[in-house]
């Protein structure tokens, strides 16, 4: 009997305790959360804006939080409290995804990680997360790119859970031989030049009619900015074609159950 | 013969006053038990992707370091008494050895990814990569159904064993549902020796 209060009360304070080190959900919300510092103002916009619009396409909602400091907690850990705390994707779908990036601080490793909700983990299994943080996203991460690699995952996480390539696919591009990956390269860009077309063509009709929603600010002040500017890179032009418009709508109340990887560097 | 009216009355009140307050509690803990059920199946779930992955890592492992032997039948040993007990959730003393066996079995399969170190050329693979991120996932849901099991199990819990209900709970044969503890000794920090 004691024994069992002591249980008891032990696991009410590690629950406690445990909700503590996550950050609470940001008012109002947004997908893009870069607690660390280590983005710019710009930087942060855009990546929120191409979130946003994935988000109101598809539902899927990918947060990037970038943290100072992981409180003691694993990164794995971290991550799967995180998203289901804010509740990441939408109830019943659970298609939801978290990236967490912990900079390197002088002896730290720094370390990200994807966590997957529940519904994504068939498209996006755990080989092929753990293959878009430590070949796609650390790479960067390492060179100090960190808007670079953040917004690689995202691209590739994006593709993936809107089902434009398969995770076999992937699979083939980024382990085969030589030869193979260039062609399957050529093949993949190709698609993507032809798709882009095909849904800027496709999206242009609608997404002006639904302006109501209340533009905010920044997104009307990232929009400016990134049709002003002058840098195209192959995924700039990808992601803009897909886009929406208007606001992010809130956290939808997705659930984890332990899916994705991480990397150190 | 008024009187008999009003005694029958409030009879008839509090029969249908105690059959509305036990219908609801038994049906709101008829639905707990099913929560800490799914909750069950949901970890029975993610350790059994633990217990299918193990053979495509053996296989995987001997294929490089077949002479490895000892670790490798220390993980197929642990996987099979891991799949031949028979868990009651219900029970603690069930669960402990549920948790027992799976426990043996990740110290083994922990062996084996430190023998791992030693071949370059397995560590390489792409094959064994991919394995070895599938491995840590299923690691890592275990970690997160087994926390989200005690969660469903202690709201179970303190539902039945709070007044009144747990009467009904007696009445009705509800029982406590045990909770999945840290690993004994997982508190001490591991010796590391060069």
């Amino acid at each position: 009997m004691k024994k069992l209060s002591c249980i008891l009360l032990s696991l009410c304070f590690a629950v406690q305790i445990q909700a503590q080190g996550i950050p609470e959900p940001p008012n109002p919300p947004r997908l893009v959360n870069d607690f660390a510092r280590v983005l710019t103002a710009e930087q942060v916009n855009q990546l929120e804006f191409d979130l946003t619009a994935f988000a109101r396409n598809t539902t899927t909602q990918i947060i990037v939080v970038t943290v100072p400091t992981l409180g003691g907690y694993d990164i794995a850990d971290y991550s799967f409290k995180l998203g289901e705390k804010w509740g990441a994707g939408q109830k019943g779908k659970n298609n939801g995804v978290v990236i967490v990036f912990k900079p390197k601080t002088g002896r730290e490793p720094g370390r990200a990680f994807v966590a997957i909700g529940y519904g994504l983990e068939g498209v996006i299994p755990d080989a092929i997360a753990n293959r878009i943080v430590n070949k796609e996203m650390i790479p960067h991460f390492r060179d100090g790119d960190i808007y670079g690699g953040l917004r690689q995952g995202c691209k590739i996480i994006m593709s993936l859970a809107s089902k434009e390539f398969t995770a076999q696919e992937y699979d083939e591009k980024t382990s085969g031989n030589a030869g193979g990956a260039v062609a399957a390269l050529f093949l993949f860009l190709a698609f993507m030049i032809i798709l882009s077309i095909v849904t800027k063509n496709h999206n242009h009709n609608f997404t002006m009619g639904d302006s109501k929603s209340g533009l905010p600010f920044w997104v009307l002040m990232s929009m400016l900015g990134s049709s002003g500017r002058g840098n195209s890179r192959d995924w700039d032009n990808f992601t803009r074609g897909s886009g929406g418009f208007g606001g992010f709508g809130g956290f939808g109340g997705g659930s984890f159950g332990g899916g994705g990887a991480g990397g150190s560097w | 013969m008024k009187k008999g009216l009003i005694i029958s009355g409030i009879i008839v009140a509090i029969a249908i006053f105690l059959y509305v307050s036990i219908k609801g509690t038994y049906n709101t803990m008829v639905k707990k038990d099913e929560a800490v059920t799914a909750a069950w199946a949901q970890v029975q779930n993610v350790y059994q992707r633990r217990v299918d992955l193990i053979p495509n890592l053996v296989n995987t492992v001997k294929g490089y370091a077949a002479h490895e032997k000892e670790t490798l039948e220390g993980v197929v040993e642990a996987r099979a008494k891991a799949t031949a007990v028979n868990v009651n959730p219900s029970d603690p003393q069930s669960l402990q050895q549920f948790q027992q066996s799976q426990n043996q079995l990740s110290s083994a399969l922990s062996r084996l990814m430190v023998v791992v170190e030693k071949y370059p050329d397995l560590k390489a693979s792409q094959n064994f990569l991919d394995l070895q991120a599938q491995l840590e996932g299923t690691e890592n849901r275990i970690a997160v159904e087994r926390g989200k099991f005690n969660e469903t199990a202690q709201d179970f819990n303190t539902y039945i064993r709070s007044f009144p209900r747990n009467i009904y709970a007696n009445a009705f044969n509800f029982e406590k549902k045990a909770y999945f503890q840290a690993q004994a000794g997982a508190e001490q920090a591991p010796e590391v020796q060069f």
